[in-house]
């Protein structure tokens, strides 16, 4: 993993990207695999940290959902597909980025979810041979990739 | 955040930046700690959803990281839903209740 940003300001508020081929194949691959898992799998466990509860009150949580519920998955559907669309481009303008941004961290939630990751990862774990060390290896890219784009935008 | 007014008149501290009489926002939004969002991309997320400057949506970031929690938005029901759900798009864990 190269340590040196590859991400960068662009121009008018959008980013340049400046990722290796098996990277850009990495994330779209990746996106299309949590789309996937959102339109076959919603009850998947480690989805339900994407739409946490508003309310404490039943009723009140029932409304909430059945109001926003919609659109909070079309927007992540829409989110991952722009990823899928665009992991080839050399620049994203600020709209693409904040898709970019938000489908970056849906998949770091869910893959931190699956792994119970704390504030402070035991990078020992990150083994190679395992699947939870390739998982972590994972993690860690997407973070990585993600800190580059907030200091991007 | 304070501004002091004439002699006599009260300090008014309105951390929340809105001018909005307290009966007006009986609701508040809480955005909670969690291992995995960023710092920096928590910031960014407050900036962008609240229009807050870079010191605040700091302070208030590091309160969540602090303290657990912190309330980054008051109003009425439709308005504090709306915002929770905009929180819950950039994946920020985000509760609200009464004040």
């Amino acid at each position: 993993m190269a340590s040196e940003s590859q991400i960068r300001r662009g121009a008018d508020g959008g980013v340049r990207l400046e990722l290796a081929p098996e990277e850009r194949t990495l994330l779209r691959e990746l996106a299309a695999d949590l789309r996937l898992l959102l339109q076959e799998e919603p009850a998947d466990p480690a989805l339900r940290r994407l739409f946490p509860l508003a309310h404490d009150d039943e009723a009140l949580e029932r409304d909430f959902r059945e109001l926003t519920r919609g659109g909070l998955v079309s927007g992540r559907e829409l989110s991952l597909d722009l990823i899928v669309e665009t992991a080839d481009r050399e620049t994203l303008t600020a709209e693409e980025a904040d898709g970019w941004l938000r489908a970056l961290n849906d998949a770091r939630l869910v893959l931190g979810t699956r792994l119970d990751v704390q504030e402070d990862v035991d990078w020992d774990e990150l083994d190679g041979q395992t699947l939870r060390g390739q998982q972590l290896a994972l993690y860690a890219y997407l973070s990585w990739i993600q800190e580059q784009l907030v200091e991007a935008m | 955040m304070s501004t002091i007014l004439a002699p006599g008149d009260v300090e008014v501290a309105d951390p929340l930046g809105d001018e909005e009489h307290e009966h007006d926002r009986p609701w508040v939004v809480i955005v909670w700690n969690d291992p995995i969002n960023l710092m920096s991309y928590v910031t960014l997320v407050f900036q962008k959803l609240f229009g807050y400057s870079l010191e605040h949506a700091t302070r208030l970031m590091l309160e969540v990281h602090n303290d657990g929690k912190s309330v980054v938005s008051a109003g009425t029901q439709e308005k504090a839903e709306l915002d929770v759900a905009r929180l819950h798009a950039y994946g920020l864990w985000a509760t609200m209740q009464r004040d």
